[in-house]
């Protein structure tokens, strides 16, 4: 591809305006959304023993971009799933109304690299559950 | 992200009364995390889908909490019970302030 000097000052005009974006894109994260936080806030101070959930992830993932994850938790009414290695260790807080088929729920996450993945369920009666998956991850998902 | 969010949504057109089926949802988005960077080192602000949830005829059968963690075109995989005909509803909403919104009718029979 041939650059005309036209061409070239475009590009360079657009550059200075990408270089000035970011200052003036503070609109950040809505203020009102809620966020997943850490385990510890979770449990808040309750203790987490095995149980019936499962947490499935792949041993190992290729891409920590997209990696599948599933958690299936008979009789919880919160799960929420962290990754202890991430910047930020939230990933998903999934709750289940009257009319879920079963506590379970599939989806994609990002890891940064090898890592623990853990699955905090809150059951019906108050008590806690937690399963553990370390998952190695050949390339890093979020970014440098 | 307003341009080019687009929900795809499998679910059964039919079921039998209290039957579970499983619903399989897509939306397209590019779930910035807020982490990365720019070529010129400046960090790209976040943008991300930060709840899903769905309805069946106004009752609650999943809410989900997304962070910036959920890869993009988040992908979600979740059993519901039918318990009689009507409409199940999708509603994804933005950092951005925008909501998606999708809506499948059941059958029952």
């Amino acid at each position: 591809m041939d650059f005309t000097r036209r061409d070239t000052l475009a590009l360079g005009a657009g550059a200075a305006a990408m270089a000035l974006l970011p200052l003036r894109a503070v609109a950040q994260a809505d203020p009102n959304a809620e966020v997943v936080g850490a385990p510890d806030e979770f449990l808040a101070g309750a203790d987490a023993g095995a149980g019936d959930l499962t947490l499935t992830a792949p041993e190992i993932a290729e891409n920590g971009n997209t990696v599948p994850i599933s958690v299936d938790a008979p009789g919880a009414v919160e799960v929420r799933v962290y990754a202890l290695g991430n910047p930020t260790p939230g990933v998903a807080t999934f709750r289940f109304g009257p009319l879920a088929g079963s506590q379970a729920a599939s989806t994609r996450i990002r890891l940064a690299g090898t890592q623990d993945v853990q699955a905090i369920a809150k059951m019906a009666d108050g008590s806690y559950q937690t399963a553990m998956k370390t998952v190695k991850v050949t390339i890093g998902g979020c970014g440098g | 992200m307003a341009s080019g969010v687009k929900p795809r949504v499998k679910a059964p057109k039919k079921a039998s009364a209290g039957e579970v089926v499983t619903i399989k949802t897509l939306i397209s988005h590019k779930m910035e995390s807020g982490q990365r960077k720019d070529s010129s080192g400046n960090v790209i602000p976040r943008s991300i889908i930060n709840r899903f949830t769905c309805d069946f005829n106004g009752e609650n059968v999943i809410d989900v909490v997304l962070a910036p963690a959920i890869s993009t075109n988040p992908y979600f995989e979740f059993d519901a019970t039918i318990p009689e005909a009507g409409d199940l509803k999708f509603t994804w909403y933005d950092d951005d302030g925008d909501v998606y919104e999708e809506t499948k009718s059941v059958a029952v029979g």
